[in-house]
């Protein structure tokens, strides 16, 4: 596994400057994003500019740095410290932690509600979700969920918020206005990410155990399709599917599968899987530039990030970070 | 912080409202329309979970790493409110009953008191003779029996039960993994060492069948005749002739056969050559660590050491497995009806998550629970067995243990 990896990193620096010299080069400073990288056993996040894919800053933060995301104008970085139980709010500007949220205890992923203020938190050691209001800092509301709750969707109206409990095993459907549980649907074992299509009317839920991804029907709250990996010369116990994303046109998935060291391209309107990118070593978590046109991922047992040209389907580089990396988010602007 | 205002540990309390204006109950929710209540919602039902244990004796005042009183008890009492939270969806509702054995009381006698109250699930943490007698005690009654913590293989072969799975590894499991390992590391001469007990030479019985299977060599037996000097601590001396007994053997691994840890921690550092020591101390093979934090098995150390108090050990782990096979089969069944469950462990479709990056499930020929093994030195993991490379075909994990073509279990 490894050695497939050195050869494609290596591969990369042609690909790379290929690619840099016909796609980028037209899109001027616009696309220059920067991209946050959580190391979990880092205590750190690592910053990289998304044009010239170096690393420019590497930022302390709490303990066991998770979840991360950006506020809506990109000021903000938030970070789940989840063995200080709380989450660290630096400024973009400066990298400095301004001030931290009481998140309940163990903090492991959250998303950013639609108006940028509440913050929904699954924590992980407590069974429950965690409504923050940001502004104030204040906790709006407790969810009690299932075991371990880890993935957090939230639908593209902000109506519905879906937390994946890993021992539970069940995705739970939560009414962002009553704060309460109003379905639970079972998927398969261990379900670790949860993501809306950009239409709002499916959901994926990746089953680390388990294997799959499943596609929930929002309405109908069922599972209507399941998606299965199959890799050569990979032993089918290390596919272990986590971070998802889906492309704005709903035309493209792609699914870190963790222990496999690989990134499944899907077909995401006949649930095909395409291919399989080879990254580094347990890939975990996925993150798109705004314009789609890079996907990061975040490759913990390697302690690097892999960098996919979305609408090519290759990885052109790999760029080293620090001690296990976990969560990636790239800012709006 | 409303978190602060109740324990973390009590769902019901949550479920009570206590959590505070803002906390609402999602216990309170009808789980409607999901594709599973599509069926009738079953009713809220309550399964009682039997344990028994017999506790260890007090320990002397200067032993430091005494088994704690709650050994085992502790994670099947986590196992069941892991399986309460996730009950409160399924309106499934789980409870212990525990009998601690002590001299008044047999193994047999707590069964039929367990089962006296309606209980059909036992699980034990004994020895494996109370393990049969209480499995033949209760045949017939439609209750099954969770083994925790007998590793013996004959439970698993000749002696196996229909009525009983083993969650603990058996002891070929067990030896199998270090076989693996040293294989991979290419040692090969082993300098076998056996303690006085039945378990002794059972475990060496095990580990001569794993050097067989795996091609190691034995190039030295001995049995260990010098007492309990690990017991003995500090305060004696090294015991010279325990020491030149190592002498004159050509080895690359000396592996002891204590599994009362009387003696094996006394002859690592000790060895006449340098060599370092596995098996049952030093390099061992089991289920669980404190520095297992893969897989998920960070949060399941946290939970524990917040509920107990202490540090999560095999046995809890055992336990807990074995808790959370019931509730898992009754939330993939969608009933806690022990008959539809008794039948459901040994099905391939049942799996149970268990902090091993895979799903275990039961073997259907000796209802051994499949799963990966650890193998640790006292403050580290060092491997996770079955390694790479070896193969099976049904499963990776089908390589460690006794195997569907030779296994001598018979389900009446």
């Amino acid at each position: 596994m490894s050695r497939g990896f050195r050869a494609n990193a290596s591969g990369s620096v042609v690909a790379w400057a290929l690619l840099a010299a016909t796609t980028l080069a037209g899109t001027g400073s616009a696309s220059a994003y920067t991209v946050y990288v959580t190391n979990e056993k880092g205590n750190s996040v690592s910053v990289i500019d998304s044009e010239t894919l170096a690393v420019t800053g590497t930022w302390k933060v709490g303990r066991r740095p998770r979840g991360v995301t950006t506020s809506k104008d990109g000021k903000e970085l938030f970070v789940c410290a989840s063995d200080d139980d709380r989450i660290d709010v630096l400024d973009t500007s400066t990298g400095k932690v301004v001030r931290s949220l009481r998140s309940g205890p163990d903090p492991e992923q959250f998303i950013l509600g639609p108006t940028g203020n509440l913050l929904y938190v699954a924590n992980e050691d407590d069974s429950q979700v965690t409504v923050i209001d940001v502004e104030k800092n204040k906790v709006m509301a407790e969810v009690p969920v299932g075991v371990e709750p880890e993935g957090m969707g939230l639908s593209p109206d902000g109506k519905i918020l879906v937390n994946t409990s890993e021992t539970t095993n069940m995705a739970h459907f939560i009414d962002t206005t009553t704060f309460q549980v109003i379905d639970n649907v079972l998927v398969d074992a261990r379900p670790r990410f949860a993501e809306f299509t950009a239409d709002g009317k499916f959901l994926w839920v990746s089953a680390e155990v388990g294997g799959t991804v499943s596609i929930i029907d929002v309405a109908a709250r069922r599972v209507v399709k399941k998606i299965t990996f199959k890799i050569p010369s990979v032993n089918d116990e290390a596919i272990q599917p986590v971070g998802i994303r889906i492309t704005k046109d709903g035309s493209k998935a792609f699914v870190a599968l963790g222990p496999a060291n690989r990134i499944a391209v899907i077909d995401a309107k006949t649930h095909t899987v395409e291919k399989y990118l080879p990254v580094g070593q347990r890939v975990w978590q996925l993150a798109f530039t705004p314009d789609q046109k890079l996907l990061f991922s975040t490759n913990g047992s390697s302690n690097d990030i892999s960098v996919v040209d979305v609408a090519a389907e290759k990885v052109v580089k790999s760029i080293p970070v620090g001690l296990l990396p976990w969560g990636v988010a790239v800012s709006p602007n | 912080m409303l978190a602060s205002t109740r324990s973390p540990l009590a769902p019901l309390a949550l479920a009570l409202g206590l959590g505070g204006p803002w906390c609402l109950p999602a216990a309170a929710q009808e789980p409607a329309r999901s594709a599973e209540a599509a069926a009738p919602a079953p009713a809220a039902t309550e399964t009682r979970v039997g344990l028994i244990y017999r506790p260890e004796p007090a320990p002397s005042s200067y032993d430091a790493e005494a088994a704690p009183e709650d050994e085992g008890v502790a994670g099947a009492r986590m196992a069941i409110k892991d399986n309460n939270t996730t009950g409160r969806f399924t309106k499934q509702t789980y409870t212990l009953d525990e009998i601690a054995l002590d001299a008044t009381k047999s193994a047999v006698e707590a069964a039929r008191e367990l089962v006296g109250r309606g209980i059909k699930f036992l699980v034990l943490a004994l020895p494996a003779d109370e393990v049969l007698t209480v499995a033949d005690a209760v045949k017939g009654e439609g209750v099954t029996v969770f083994n925790t913590a007998a590793p013996d293989d004959r439970l698993r072969g000749a002696d196996c039960r229909r009525n009983v799975f083993h969650v603990v590894p058996s002891r070929a499991m067990q030896t199998d993994a270090l076989a693996q390992f040293f294989t991979l590391m290419r040692w090969r001469k082993m300098f076998l060492i056996i303690g006085p007990q039945d378990g002794d030479r059972l475990y060496a019985e095990a580990f001569r069948n794993s050097a067989r299977k795996f091609n190691l060599k034995i190039t030295a037996e001995k049995p260990w005749t010098f007492g309990p000097l690990a017991k003995a601590r500090g305060d004696t001396p090294t015991r010279s002739e325990a020491m030149v007994f190592t002498r004159g053997v050509d080895y690359d691994l000396a592996i002891v056969a204590d599994e009362a840890n009387d003696w094996g921690d006394y002859v690592p550092f000790r060895t006449v050559d340098p060599r370092p020591v596995a098996g049952t101390q030093g390099l061992i093979a089991t289920t669980w660590h404190p520095t297992l934090e893969t897989w998920g098995a960070a949060q399941a150390q946290n939970r524990f050491r917040r509920q107990a108090g202490r540090l999560m050990r095999p046995l809890d782990y055992q336990a807990w497995a074995a808790v959370r096979s019931i509730g898992e089969a009754a939330t993939q069944k969608k009933t806690v009806d022990p008959a539809v469950l008794a039948p459901y462990f040994a099905d391939p479709a049942f799996s149970l998550p268990a902090y091993k990056g895979v799903s275990l499930t039961y073997r259907p020929w000796d209802h051994q629970l499949r799963q990966p093994v650890i193998v640790v030195q006292p403050k580290a993991m060092v491997s996770v067995a079955p390694e790479q490379g070896f193969t099976h075909q049904r499963t990776p994990l089908d390589t460690l243990g006794i195997d569907l073509p030779e296994t001598a279990c018979k389900f009446p």
